[in-house]
């Protein structure tokens, strides 16, 4: 079914036990003036067809670093790839050259970013942008891919696409941007969608609707998805998985009903709790103390331990590795049980 | 946009009367009798200078020259005369194609290195090529046109056709066609390649740092895709600015080059002019040079409106 110019990548999953898409001990640095920066260190996550990992982590993460590693648009230098695979259908990308690569970007693994009105060139027509992959990838000509371009416009509801074809991203609101961002993102029917917080830009009702959106497109074509979020509330919804990452690590790796029923990792569950709740309208909001790490001069042994409240000694001097607490779940923590137990500080 | 366009002409007009106004008095405030110095050495008849001044108006206060010079104009289409009988008007045509020809032989070298020179700098951003063009563009910068103009004439055109035998760049006059304005036209265009090499450098290296690059690349397109329709053409914007103003400047500029090469221009001809204070030719050339300012300026504005949809004139 699908046309694909690479010989190198089987055309359909199955190959057994692996998934869709396998982020493996993944480490990127970048070359700075100030030193170098570890941005990502060892992030290991996978994703099945017509299944959502969210990403989720505070500012600075590396969850944004991950995703661009992953589609191969870091900058190289200052970006740097020293160890780690990134598995697409059991092949690593890592290791394909630049054109094999090329191949993969957009046709077979998509992204979409925050800010569509910057994501988007402000010289071409949406159309033409939307076009330009029906023409560069399939060899259309420039009338079917502007008639393609309608279709996909009127897919993620765009309304009057027909008459908007023409018209320039600023002349779009930010949800209708949006939505052209996805359009042309889901233009070659994608394997995996890798989504950058896709809806902070924009206010609350459309956040909803875009996410709707994306969970609808996601339902039809049973595409991977790679949800980066900082919104609690978005990923109960949507996510199947969920993947924490602090200090450019993951810190833990479950299923959204595991998560929410108990975290596993002290940074979960701040993160949980600085969630607003209805019920405890009122009291004081929750919010993890500190500062997120610097890179430049990261804290021995576990990372979060300047923050966390269950603390100990060893913390402070031995990284903890990610205990495996059941097939589907991970957390790095020394004290995984404690937490799990809800003894509380 | 029609309507742009006209408000944007008749704006033009108090920046020409006031551009021609302003020359005029400097002129008028220059030290000697022009009238004496068009004599020269010779002793004349005091009575006929009189006459020749009281015919050229030379004794009438500034601002009723100015007003005979412009109402001579607006009227009759009449710039003047020179001192020698000849209108202004007769005397500039030919050398106005002159200078045209320089200014667009120059505007095009200009074009064609600076952006080829900038683009290669912006791809090769941080390496030895990239600060080897910084560094000549510099070099460039700091050199006089008096300089670059006479070591190119000795090397390029004197030293060359000795070493080969035939003339490839002609060294003076406007006799051979488009050979003997190219190398006029490097030396003229010089400062003005290095400004844009850097421009289009700095441009384009800002314009592939923005989002929709990232975007572009993640659409699977190639690098050159990338580079050569989403980066420059975004980067185009302020290249083409730098460009259409130059115009004017090269048109200016071309005074230093058309002595040193001996072109029958307009640059020359003001030179000449401001010698001998031959009020009507030196201000019907500034008035030329600004209506190409002006001109030229409204162009570059139009070029936005077309090279970015973001920017609408009514
Ligand atoms: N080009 C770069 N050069 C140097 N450091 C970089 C570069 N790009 C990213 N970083 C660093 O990598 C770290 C991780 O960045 P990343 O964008 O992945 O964070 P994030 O988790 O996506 O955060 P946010 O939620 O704010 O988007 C940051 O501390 C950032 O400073
Ligand atoms: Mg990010």
């Amino acid at each position: 079914m699908r046309k694909t110019s690479l010989d190198t990548l089987p055309a359909e999953g199955g190959l057994g036990n692996e998934p869709l898409l396998a982020v493996d001990n993944l480490h990127v640095e970048f070359a700075t003036r100030a030193g170098l920066v570890r941005a990502v260190n060892g992030v290991s996550y996978s994703l099945n067809p017509g299944e959502t990992v969210a990403v989720l982590g505070e500012s600075g993460s590396g969850k944004s670093v991950t995703a661009q590693a992953i589609m191969g648009i870091l900058d190289m230098p200052p970006a740097r790839i020293p160890q780690g695979e990134v598995r697409f259908r059991g092949t690593d990308l890592l290791k394909l050259s630049e054109e094999a690569r090329t191949q993969v970007r957009g046709q077979r693994i998509a992204m979409i970013f925050q800010d569509a009105l910057s994501a988007l060139n402000p010289v071409f027509t949406v159309g033409w942008q939307i076009s330009e992959m029906f023409r560069v990838h399939r060899g259309m000509s420039k009338r079917d891919g502007m008639k393609k371009a309608v279709e996909l416009m009127d897919k993620v509801r765009i309304p009057a696409a027909k008459q908007r074809i023409n018209d320039y991203p600023h002349q779009f609101s930010g949800g209708m941007r949006q939505r052209i961002m996805i359009a042309m993102s889901i233009a070659l029917d994608p394997e995996v969608l890798i989504a950058d917080e896709p809806t902070t830009a924009l206010d609350v009702t459309v956040q909803a609707q875009i996410m709707e959106l994306l969970a609808e497109l996601q339902r039809e074509s049973n595409m991977g998805m790679i949800l980066i979020t900082h919104d609690l509330g978005v990923v109960a919804d949507v996510a199947d998985k969920i993947a924490v990452m602090y200090g450019g690590r993951i810190v833990e790796n479950a299923s959204v009903h595991d998560i929410y029923k108990s975290p596993a990792h002290p940074y979960t569950k701040g993160l949980l709790e600085s969630i607003p709740r209805v019920d405890l309208k009122g009291q004081e909001l929750y919010a993890i103390k500190g500062l997120p790490p610097n890179l430049l001069d990261m804290p021995t042994g576990c990372a979060f331990h300047p923050r966390c409240p269950y603390r100990q000694d060893n913390c402070v001097t031995d990284v903890p590795p990610l205990h495996e607490i059941s097939g589907t779940r991970n957390s790095a923590c020394h004290y995984w049980r404690e937490v799990l137990d809800g003894d509380q500080r | 946009m029609g309507r742009y366009v006209i408000r944007r002409l008749i704006q033009a007009i108090p920046v020409l009367l006031g551009a021609t106004l302003f020359i005029f008095a400097i002129v008028f405030a220059l030290p000697g009798d022009p009238v004496e110095a068009l004599a020269g050495e010779k002793r004349q008849d005091p009575a006929i200078l009189a006459v020749i001044r009281d015919q050229y108006h030379l004794n009438d206060p500034l601002l009723v020259q100015y007003w005979h010079y412009i109402t001579g104009i607006v009227l009759e289409g009449d710039f003047g005369k020179t001192f020698a009988g000849v209108p202004v008007t007769q005397l500039l045509a030919g050398k106005l194609q002159v200078t045209l020809n320089l200014a667009l032989v120059a505007l095009t070298l200009e074009a064609v290195i600076g952006v080829l020179l900038g683009l290669w700098a912006a791809l090769r951003r941080g390496r030895a090529t990239d600060t080897a063009i910084l560094a000549s563009t510099l070099l460039l910068i700091s050199i006089p046109t008096l300089v670059t103009g006479f070591v190119l004439q000795l090397w390029l055109g004197v030293w060359l056709k000795q070493a080969v035998g035939t003339e490839i760049f002609p060294i003076a006059g406007a006799t051979q066609g488009l050979k003997s304005y190219l190398l006029p036209g490097f030396v003229l265009a010089g400062t003005s390649i290095a400004y844009l090499t850097r421009l289009t450098r700095t441009s384009l290296v800002e314009t592939l740092r923005s989002d929709y690059i990232r975007t572009a690349t993640a659409k699977g397109l190639s690098r050159r895709r990338v580079v050569g329709r989403h980066g420059l053409r975004n980067a185009l914007i302020p290249m083409v600015t730098y460009l259409g103003a130059d115009l004017g400047a090269l048109m200016g500029g071309a005074v230093i080059t058309e002595t040193i090469f001996n072109l029958p221009g307009i640059g020359k001809q003001l030179y000449d002019g401001v010698y001998l204070r031959e009020q009507p030719i030196v201000v019907g050339i500034v008035t030329i040079l600004v209506l190409v300012y002006i001109l030229a300026n409204l162009v570059v504005d139009m070029l936005y409106a077309v090279l970015d949809p973001r920017i609408r004139y009514e």
